[in-house]
């Protein structure tokens, strides 16, 4: 007999997100649905207006990817405009785009994700001087390290447990047995869960220097960039640098360190596969580094089936939404710049469950060539390290020879978890060059920050950009200087899909089969996979384009 | 007999503030045996984070000032402070994007405010909590059964009408935003909105506002208060707070529900480039000359004359920034419709396009009527006019009229 559970709602996320599975006697997962229960109806909003207002607006998808919608739409502008930004811009973007990676994997291997992996109250019954010995082992110098500050960090978590106000780590699956850290792990993780709170905070004071603030910075504007003043003082680049450095340290004797302690005690699971999912993977590219775009840190391409030895070009052309299982008209398939919908909530079934064999989701299913992808830092991994690129493919194969493991196993939950600290410390190790190209510009006496450009009468454009999460195209229409049409598909929404009309599931979906679940109340094995994405539903429920440009009455089934 | 008078003036004046700082003594007590007992002991969190006493002692006098209290209060201030954590917290999300939450986790470091923000109690928050699925669901259920009347329910996010509420569900059995609003906040002690979704909408409510989607004041017709900004400053939030805990009330808000002692002035009122802006020195175009010097915005579309903020002295992260520093105008966030009444952003309101929609329908000049009726709340201030001239401004109207 087999049981279906429902996990809603799925906590440390953005957004609101319902995962449905099917689970066979031995606890073993059979079948999934992933279910995005918020709309927004961005698209309506944004026809009309002024298309310099669009980034704005858009940024507004979602506080935790904050930059990435505002540069995106800036980018998609910019092409439609016909226009491209002088150097200082794109580079300052660089730096304000390196402190939103950098700030969102740690605080997403921390926060978001690190409870999946780690068992706080195991915690409490290490021994502090093993764990300086455990910590010593990955690294000669690690973050915040003695054995009285474990200590003490035991005695805080002790206090907590004891006044019998847990606040957020209430009820949550301790002692689970698929928890497989030992208690000294545990704690040296558990210890830069709480040094990470202050690490981003510093990654959020990085992006506010050249953006303004953190979340929503705003500085950019199509053609460039506003903050030419802060570009010119160098005290506030100094500034900068001074941050990067705290944060180049915390990735190299902390957040490096604890994923591959975490890789050690769960290599059985990344071995076997868990959470691999579609194994389709897909790219934009990303962090130009020239203002054609010719050269970009992240890369851009494709790799089909898990087929390494054969990595394929990007063809934007390829992609399309396809709207069969989401609450909207019909059953099109269409790409972005000719995408239609109408919203047509049809609710969940009478039994309670996701009505799986109909509509039963906000979110659409994008396909490439059509067949569902994953987007994020494992999809640009495995494309890079396809295409044999020259920074990140030493990257990993340092780390896989220094685990002792086979590339096969970033097929898997664990490998998409220790993508994004790689990619974090890519990116880190890298924000320092665009720091001296700037300054380097400026002395040379090129201070230009912004392109002049108007709106044209009529146009359309794409901003195709790498952002934490993915892939993100946007797509921009203007007619009579004003939006006509705006689409933009999202990371999320590419990982998030529901099954497309051949029935094919989505990236979330078709990781969580064959999962097996040590305790059916507590499924933290599903957290874990769906996690190892860092969801973020409110960017992926978007910006759809109804045909008729109509306010439409919506009939409640 | 003047010095009569001196003397009976400052009496009456002692008397009064004696009786509310009695009265604000008596609720704290009361507060302090009802309430659990502290989860963390706030002077050694302190201790621990490197913040002196001295330091505690100076962030309670700019607490005190900021909260428009005269510096007596200031062994209260400390003494919300001190019980900070004490005070339940249930935070809910509806249709928004988790920024408010972020700009809240990212505070700056090492101060106060930092600290109360990490030692609150979030009896429930769906981005921070460990639990998920029926177990976070349960948190939420014990923290209403437990603290009935006591906590504090924190909105973030607009609450879509459209569909009987249906475009955002929550939990296992599918409620309606709307349903689970209305719910907890009848057992809130009191409801505060953070940030311009829950408080006015903000950008799902934006024309047309397909979901029909409103502040939650306007939704449940309830008093809330309303820390507007897309994000707010986090110490905005903080001040409110300790207000309640120290009255057992909320702080005087104006006609839009905001809190005078953070929303009471005008972004222009505080605003650095403001010489400039006197003295007729603009940027006309970004990147420009004036761009490079630091000149005023206003020709770039800088909202500052028509919304009321502390952006200017409290800024984002440890004071690092904020939008006219980093050179772009202010959008007016703290203002209800702002996405329709400012845009387009980048132009000064009087280049707008007219209803929205309308495309082509570009006008150069708007009446000061048009005006006046677009921006909400600022109909009283007549910078827009004057900043059309050459930046010579008339003398400045008043800054309360109309702010309760």
């Amino acid at each position: 007999m087999s049981e279906r559970i429902i996990v809603d709602p799925i906590t440390r996320i953005e957004g609101h997100l319902r995962i449905e599975a099917e689970l066979d006697d031995a606890g073993v997962i059979r079948d999934a649905w992933s279910s995005i229960t918020l709309w927004r109806g961005f698209e309506q909003i944004l026809k009309g207006r002024d298309p310099r207002d669009a980034p704005l607006m858009v940024q507004r998808f979602c506080g935790v990817c904050t930059y990435s919608h505002y540069e995106a739409s800036i980018l998609a502008c910019e092409d439609a405009f016909g226009v491209k930004p002088p150097a200082n811009a794109r580079l300052m973007r660089n730096l304000i785009k390196a402190a939103q990676y950098i700030t969102d994997h740690v605080m997403h291997f921390y926060h978001l994700h690190g409870l999946d992996w780690v068992d706080i109250v195991s915690a409490l019954s290490a021994d502090p001087n093993k764990a300086v010995e455990l910590a010593r082992a990955y690294h000669p110098n690690p973050y915040n390290c003695s054995a009285s500050h474990y200590k003490a960090v035991q005695q805080r978590l002790t206090t907590f447990v004891e006044s019998g106000r847990l606040g957020p780590f209430a009820n949550a699956y301790w002692g689970n047995p698929s928890f497989k850290l030992s208690p000294e792990a545990n704690l040296v993780i558990t210890s830069h869960y709480l040094d990470a709170l202050g690490v981003s905070k510093t990654g959020a004071q990085m992006m506010a220097l050249f953006g303004g603030k953190n979340p929503h910075p705003q500085s950019l504007v199509v053609g460039g960039i506003t903050s030419v003043m802060d570009a010119l003082d160098a005290h506030r680049v100094g500034e900068y640098l001074f941050r990067l450095k705290e944060l180049k340290n915390f990735i190299d004797t902390a957040y490096i360190p604890d994923v591959l302690i975490a890789a050690a005690a769960y290599k059985d699971e990344g071995l076997a596969g868990t959470g691999a999912g579609v194994k389709n993977y897909l790219c934009y590219g990303g962090f130009p580094l020239d203002d054609d775009w010719n050269q970009t840190l992240l890369p851009r391409g494709v790799v089909k089936g898990g087929d390494i030895a054969h990595p394929l070009e990007l063809d934007e052309e390829r992609i399309t939404e396809d709207v069969t299982h989401a609450w909207y008209q019909g059953a099109d398939n269409l790409h972005p710049f000719v995408g239609r919908t109408e919203p047509e909530y049809t609710g969940f079934g009478a039994d309670g469950f996701v009505k799986g064999d109909e509509k039963y989701t906000w979110c659409k299913a994008p396909s490439y060539d059509g067949l569902p992808y994953e987007v994020g830092p494992l999809a640009r991994f495995i494309v890079a390290y396809a295409q044999g690129d020259a920074r990140i493919k030493p990257l990993v194969d340092d780390t896989l020879k220094a685990t002792g493991l086979p590339a096969t196993v970033l097929f898997s939950t664990l490998g998409r978890t220790a993508a994004r600290a790689l990619e974090t410390k890519l990116v880190a190790d890298y924000a320092g060059t665009w720091v001296n190209e700037l300054i380097a510009n400026i002395k040379a006496g090129d201070t230009r920050t912004w392109t002049r450009c108007d709106v044209p009468r009529s146009g359309r454009g794409r901003g195709m950009d790498e952002v934490p999460r993915g892939a993100l195209g946007h797509w921009i229409n203007i007619e009579n200087h004003a939006i006509a049409n705006y689409q933009a598909i999202v990371p999320s929404t590419w990982n998030c899909a529901p099954r497309d009309a051949a029935g094919k599931r989505g990236p979330y979906e078709e990781s969580l089969i064959g999962t097996k679940l040590a305790n059916v109340e507590q499924p933290l094995e599903i957290l874990r996979t769906i996690h190892s994405f860092d969801p973020c539903m409110a960017c992926a429920v978007h910006i759809i384009q109804p045909a008729t440009g109509q306010m439409h009455t919506f009939k409640v089934a | 007999m003047a010095k009569n008078n001196e003397i009976e003036f400052r009496r009456t004046v002692e008397t009064q503030y004696r009786q509310i700082m009695d009265q604000c003594a008596a609720h704290l007590d009361r507060m302090e045996e009802e309430l659990p007992k502290a989860r963390v002991d706030f002077k050694a969190e302190l201790g621990r984070r490197g913040v002196s006493r001295r330091d505690f002692l100076k962030w309670t006098s700019v607490m005190t000032a900021a909260l428009m209290l005269p510096p007596v209060f200031k062994p209260l201030v400390a003494r919300a402070a001190e019980n900070f954590s004490r005070l339940p917290v249930v935070w809910l999300h509806f249709a928004e994007c988790t920024g408010c939450s972020e700009a809240f986790l990212r505070t700056s470091y090492p101060n106060v405010d930092d600290i109360l923000l990490d030692t609150i109690s979030l009896e429930y928050h769906e981005t921070l909590m460990a639990a998920a699925g029926h177990q976070a669901e349960a948190n939420l259920e014990q923290a209403l059964h437990d603290f009935a009347g006591k906590f504090v329910c924190v909105i973030e996010g607009a609450i879509p009408m459209g569909l009987n509420g249906r475009y955002l569900t929550l939990g296992a059995q599918g409620k309606t935003g709307l349903q689970v609003a209305k719910e907890v906040t009848s057992k809130a002690a009191a409801t505060i909105c953070i940030g311009s979704c829950s408080s006015f909408g903000n950008v799902q409510a934006a024309h047309p506002n397909p979901t029909d989607a409103q502040g939650v004041g306007e939704a449940l017709g309830i008093r809330t208060v309303n820390i507007a900004g897309c994000p707010p400053s986090p110490q905005n939030f903080v001040g409110t707070v300790l207000h309640f805990l120290m009255f057992g009330g909320l702080p005087a808000l104006d006609s839009l529900g905001r809190p005078v002692w953070a929303y009471g002035k005008r972004i222009h009122d505080y605003c650095e480039r403001r010489p400039h802006y006197d003295a007729g020195e603009f940027v006309e175009e970004w990147g420009d000359e004036g761009a490079k010097k630091g000149w005023c915005l206003y020709k770039m579309g800088c909202k500052g004359p028509y919304t009321y903020s502390n952006c200017a002295k409290v800024r984002f992260n440890d004071g690092m920034s904020w939008p006219i520093m980093a050179g772009h105008g202010c959008m007016g966030c703290t203002e209800p419709g702002f996405w329709d009444t400012m845009a387009p952003l980048e132009k000064p309101i009087g280049e707008k396009l007219v209803g929205g929609s309308r495309v082509g329908a570009r006008v150069d000049s708007v009446g000061a009527a048009l005006t006046a009726a677009a921006v909400v709340g600022v109909a009283a201030h007549a910078g827009l006019t004057a900043a059309k001239g050459q930046g010579q401004p008339k003398g400045p109207a008043a800054d309360e009229e109309g702010q309760g």
